[in-house]
């Protein structure tokens, strides 16, 4: 028990948690937790340049760790600015604690100078999120806090507290347990459930694993493997998945999807045993959901009961832990397989030969680079090594780097699904390189994306924090500018950036970081090696084809089974 | 169809919005809601009726249950449950009339809470359905204002209680 200000209790609960790095931004409502991490704190704090930069960081940190990000702002727009990370982490599960200061208790309500209601506003948006306006509350908040956003189905909270509490004495002891009678996340698994999953498992013909981020946020890597390969059975991985399963192994069937390959989809389709885990129906994958996996009969695992049923109906609903529940399938499985027997055999012959049949392709021909090989140089370059995580923004660039990209462990490639978050890559990338300072962090982005948040630039050349962008610039926004194309007769409204305003290399050395462009294939792999090599933070301006388009493609509202693929003519195979 | 759920929830500040903004932003639709104390000073209790199919009142329900200020959630069965409502109602009488009105009001034992020249208020508790049929036949008389609490509702002194844990709710 200790005498301190509520302040440097905040900072002391962090520390207790573990937490080694936090991204923020200071401001009037938070300046005394920012006097207190002045006194002196082991938290390092990475000042971001923007608060919506800060809470991707704290996102991209979680994503590549696995520990709850976390991120500090002050009151009104420190808080409005966390709204998007908030937003982020809520639909892909991202396990984030944000704190804001919050005005003095006795002006809350009143319109005060940076009064937001921030617990309102982001209400549909958290687990929960707290208002401290006693500073006896405040131990037990940040002890909920930290437990809330990693217990269960992971996600954002918000703890608010009025800056008069950060100034208040308290006397200080960080709870051992949590006191909240409503949170009772499931912790164990129902053998009933299990024993019926096993046997549908094991009695398959065409079974298909459909994976999702929630086996990434279990760290369930190696309890689904065992399963994969008990049964073997073939797995898809969702984007959120991408590296959940290496997808150089042999059971690796591909990731679904409005952008996914024809054969994941086809598998899926076409399967009549759909193992969901972890995994949630979203519209992206599933295209048309009535006519989606049509004779798939669906065992459904997710830690969150009310993703079961939601959107599909689950024969078999396996609600638990995934870590659980995919160890205890594993050993199930494994023993009803009769010995020697190698599962569904013919099955996987047929997804192999749908794997050759329909490979991603693209034209290589004409003078403008193509995206696609910028990414598949990337994907060369960085051949065998273990020490690569990939950030991506939202749009083509990431659609291509899902393709293309080779991701065989898990945390290896961090992007925004569920929310399409614009300019996620860069802060994201900071902040995956401040919770794994060895690894080579690079940025997949699009030249839309990057202009949302190239401020953190800053950050990273700054804080020691030396990311590796590569900008699929191709002067529009791209996705948006094929959606016209395709379903708006050609026309472009405003979706033409250019692809010199701004010069993107100039535009890093302004910010204390490596520029370089590229506009051939020629020199791609020489300037990508260069900026991979080069020490710095970096930027490569990439200017590519602005009229190619990303295949294959599943219109939106079209069965996913009717996927487009790549138009006729002279192309290459990746 | 209507369902009637019993939600305990911790007496804390906003936890009555988490519950209702989970309604409206998941597009589900609130027919009545009735809040109040418990038997526990920390513990509040809402009835709400909710009109929809079954997998949305599955959705509804587990939703609600991943609410952190949630502590149960059940379904109160039609025929097992205690239903009470209060009414007021204030009705548009003439000193001649009012011999009538009052007789259909003790029919119904409901209490005049309240009396002017040309007006009165009655007070009735009942289960809903006793309501809608005072209040129909008062209304000829003109209905002047009303008010009613939305009903509550407790399982039978005998009846059993079944909350149904998450992981068999599909």
């Amino acid at each position: 028990m200790a005498r301190m200000l509520g302040s440097d209790a905040i900072l002391r609960s962090l520390e207790a948690e573990g937490v080694d790095v936090m991204f923020g931004i200071p401001g009037g409502a938070i300046l005394p937790t920012y006097d207190a991490i002045a006194r002196g704190t082991s938290v390092r704090h990475v000042l971001a340049r923007h608060e919506q930069g800060a809470g991707h960081m704290a996102e991209g940190y979680a994503r590549a760790s696995g520990r709850a990000g976390v991120a500090m702002a002050t009151s009104g727009p420190g808080a409005t600015n966390l709204v998007t990370p908030i937003a982020d982490a809520w639909m892909d599960s991202t396990p984030l604690v944000c704190i804001t200061g919050q005005v003095r208790t006795n002006l809350i309500g009143t319109d005060a100078f940076q009064e937001v209601d921030a617990t309102g506003i982001t209400l549909p948006i958290v687990k929960h999120s707290w208002l401290v306006q006693d500073v006896e509350e405040l131990p037990h908040v940040m002890k909920a806090a930290f437990h809330v956003a990693r217990t269960g189905r992971c996600g954002p909270v918000l703890v608010d507290v009025a800056k008069d509490v950060q100034e208040a004495a308290i006397d200080f002891r960080y709870p051992d347990q949590v006191d909240l009678p409503g949170w009772k996340p499931p912790h164990k698994v129902n053998a009933r459930q299990l024993g019926e999953a096993a046997r549908a498992i094991a009695a398959a013909e065409k079974p298909v694993l459909y994976v999702g981020g929630g086996v990434v946020n279990a760290d369930a890597f190696a309890e689904l493997r065992e399963l994969a390969e008990a049964g073997g059975l073939p797995v898809v991985t969702t984007l959120m998945a991408k590296g959940a399963f290496p997808e150089s192994h042999p059971l690796h069937a591909g990731l679904p999807g409005m952008h996914g390959s024809k054969w994941a989809n086809w598998a899926m389709n076409k399967c009549d045993l759909l193992i969901a885990v972890g995994s949630r129906f979203d519209d992206r994958v599933t295209g048309k959901l009535t006519a989606f996996a049509p004779g798939a009969q669906v065992i459904h695992l997710d830690v969150d009961a009310a993703e079961i049923g939601k959107l599909r109906h689950a024969d078999i609903p396996v609600v638990g832990p995934l870590k659980l529940a995919l160890a205890a399938l594993a050993r199930e499985v494994r023993r009803l397989r009769e010995e020697g027997s190698d599962g569904p055999s013919a099955w996987r012959t047929q997804i192999d030969e749908w794997r050759d049949a329909f490979p991603y392709r693209y034209d290589r021909d004409g003078d403008s680079l193509k995206p696609q090989a910028v990414l598949e140089t990337l994907r060369d370059l960085t051949a065998g090594r273990d020490d690569v995580v990939w950030t991506t923004g939202v749009g083509q660039h990431q659609m291509w780097a899902m393709q293309y990209l080779v991701c065989d462990r898990p945390r290896s490639f961090i992007t925004s699904g569920g929310l399409g978050t614009m300019g996620y890559g860069v802060p994201a990338a900071v902040g995956a390189k401040a919770a794994r300072p060895d690894a080579t962090v690079i940025c997949v982005d699009g030249d839309g994306c990057f202009q949302m948040t190239c401020q953190e630039l800053a950050t990273a050349a700054l804080e020691g924090l030396p990311i590796v962008t590569v900008v699929v610039n191709n002067g529009w926004l791209g996705m948006v500018r094929q959606w016209q194309e395709m379903f708006y007769a050609e026309r472009f409204a405003q979706t033409h950036l250019t692809h010199q305003v701004p010069d993107y290399a100039m535009l890093a050395e302004a910010y204390g970081c490596a520029g370089f462009t590229v506009d051939s294939e020629d020199r791609l792999e020489e300037t990508l090696e260069e900026a991979l090599t080069c020490g710095r933070a970096a930027v490569v301006d990439a200017r590519c084809d602005p009229e190619e388009k990303c295949f294959p493609m599943i219109p939106a509202g079209a069965a996913a089974i009717d996927i487009l693929e790549y138009p006729e003519g002279e192309t290459v195979e990746a | 169809m209507t369902h009637t759920l019993s939600v305990l929830l911790e007496n804390k500040p906003g936890a009555l919005a988490r519950v209702s903004n989970m309604f409206a932003r998941r597009g589900f639709n609130i027919e009545s809601l009735a809040v109040g104390p418990t038997e526990r000073p920390d513990v509040s209790r809402i009835t709400l009726r909710v009109e929809c199919e079954q997998d949305s009142l599955e959705q509804i329900e587990k939703q609600m249950h991943k609410l952190v200020n949630v502590l149960r959630v059940s379904e109160l069965e039609p025929g097992e449950t205690v239903e009470r409502e209060l009414a007021l109602i204030k009705v548009t009488v003439t000193p001649e009339r009012r011999p009538e009105l009052l007789a259909v009001a003790d029919t119904f034992k409901a209490h005049v809470a309240d009396l002017g020249p040309e007006a009165m208020i009655f007070e009735l508790v009942g289960p809903p359905d006793v309501l809608d049929s005072f209040e129909e036949l008062v209304r000829p008389y003109g209905v002047k204002e009303l008010v009613r609490t939305g009903r509550i509702a407790l399982p039978r002194a005998a009846g059993r209680r079944t909350p149904r844990p998450q992981h068999v709710l599909r």
